[in-house]
């Protein structure tokens, strides 16, 4: 069995330092938050306009004044602060983010991402990727491995228009964990129940075994 | 000096076809909404927009789309408005995504003044597509202009008659860069205070920004996302 979307999340909060600012994108990488022990002391950066975000509200807290970049209603933690949009991305734009975690549509061996556009059919925008993938220090991406119609989602080379190019770090599949180096994606960790061959058979780009290749320990 | 005028009719006077209006917001929270509600009743067409989004079907920028008063919207993400997608993809509303933070400073340079910027945002994407390119120490950015609007709309929590501001919590977003951003900008308030009662070090937007102020009566202020944890 390849992970589930709470083991991706869970494998991907192992990489969050203590004293980290962290940036989690929609989807799975919001599920990240649940798995970041309280031993660390990380602040969640959310783009419009919130350095320190907390759980979701009960009833009595819920504010509409008080949302994620997700639209969700949020809470804060002590030491929260509020700022405006361009205070916010000079935050992000300016390297003062110390990790990023979003999700995509295609990865390629560059280190290029696609996950906002679909050329004539989805119209949605990037929000804030972009310069997420531009200047956060590290840049991890949370996806399936592969498409819903069972296609490959780390290629040699993006087909959809592109997020941001070289900006990659490190990707965590349903089927392992990956790192792009000069020479394109290595495979550093599989999912317990899939060999590296089998990793490596949902990559359309060569994929080079880490010499302390070892199972997803989550 | 006193900027105040009795309603959101009152304040969107002087709004013609083919204007350029800037709205401040993110999704639904902040966003001018009595203002928009003016304006969808105002006839007026051809508008280019600046929002970072596109409100949602039937309320905030919604009301415009779908009264056909937009021509052309200028946003960072509009994932949460099918009609807009509908329109977009049927050619009948021009599109222009900026990366949010493009967007946030173009609007801040817009209001201070700077005519265009550098960014390394969007640079080898469509976005830098027809647009200079300069390398600075080994990296290479984009040349983004700044962005001006005929008119800009912003909410905001308190304000007084000088049009001093102050946000709550997330509602900032986008308001205080919009705020600067318009050559004639209006802030509807939740509540008017006296000049004073606002703490000069807490002022987020100076009066100086902005030219008409009134009380909006009974905000909807909707929750796009609802999301509760059990206590």
């Amino acid at each position: 069995m390849p992970l589930n979307r709470d083991q991706i999340a869970k494998r991907i909060a192992q990489e969050v330092e203590s004293g980290f600012v962290v940036n989690l994108g929609i989807g799975i990488p919001t599920l990240v938050a649940n798995y970041i022990p309280s031993s660390k002391t990380v602040l969640l950066q959310s783009e419009n306009g919130l350095l320190g975000m907390g759980p979701f509200p009960t009833e009595e807290q819920l504010d509409p004044d008080l949302i994620n970049a997700g639209k969700q209603t949020i809470t804060t933690v002590p030491g929260a602060s509020f700022f405006n949009s361009s205070d916010s991305f000079a935050m992000i734009r300016g390297g003062h983010v110390d990790l990023t975690v979003l999700g995509a549509m295609q990865v390629d061996q560059n280190g290029n991402i696609a996950n906002w556009m679909i050329p004539g059919k989805m119209v949605k925008g990037m929000g804030g990727a972009m310069d997420l993938v531009a200047g956060a220090k590290r840049v991890i991406v949370a996806m399936q491995q592969l498409d819903k119609n069972g296609g490959k989602k780390l290629l040699k080379e993006c087909q959809l228009p592109l997020t941001g190019k070289q900006c990659v770090n490190q990707i965590v599949t349903d089927y392992g964990v990956f790192s792009i180096d000069p020479q394109g994606f290595v495979l550093l960790e599989h999912a317990p129940d899939l060999t590296p061959e089998e990793v490596m058979a949902a990559t359309e780009a060569p994929v080079r075994l880490s010499s302390t290749l070892k199972p997803v320990s989550v | 000096m006193n900027k105040i005028v009795k309603n959101a009719q009152e304040a969107t006077l002087g709004v013609k076809d083919g204007m350029t209006l800037l709205f401040g917001g993110f999704g639904l929270c902040g966003i001018p909404e009595h203002s928009i509600a003016a304006l969808s009743k105002l006839g007026i067409k051809n508008l280019t927009c600046v929002s970072n989004n596109a409100g949602v079907d039937g309320f905030g920028l919604g009301l415009l789309l779908a009264n056909g008063q937009i021509k052309k919207m200028i946003s960072s993400y509009v994932g949460e408005n099918e009609l807009f997608e509908k329109l977009y993809l049927d050619k009948k509303l021009e599109v222009e995504f900026n990366p949010q933070g493009t967007l946030a400073e173009r609007l801040r340079a817009g209001g201070a003044g700077i005519a265009a910027f550098f960014t390394p945002t969007g640079v080898g994407t469509m976005v830098s597509e027809g647009k200079e390119i300069r390398n600075f120490e080994g990296r290479d950015y984009v040349l983004e202009n700044g962005l001006r609007g005929d008119f800009a709309f912003v909410k905001a929590w308190k304000g007084d008659r000088f049009g001093n501001l102050v946000y709550r919590k997330t509602a900032r977003n986008f308001n205080p860069v919009v705020a600067t951003a318009g050559k004639i900008t209006i802030a509807e308030v939740e509540e008017i205070v006296e000049p004073g009662q606002l703490d000069p070090d807490q002022v987020h937007t100076p009066g100086i920004y902005i030219q008409r102020i009134f009380k909006g009566e009974h905000f909807e202020k909707r929750i796009e996302n609802r999301t509760i944890r059990k206590a």
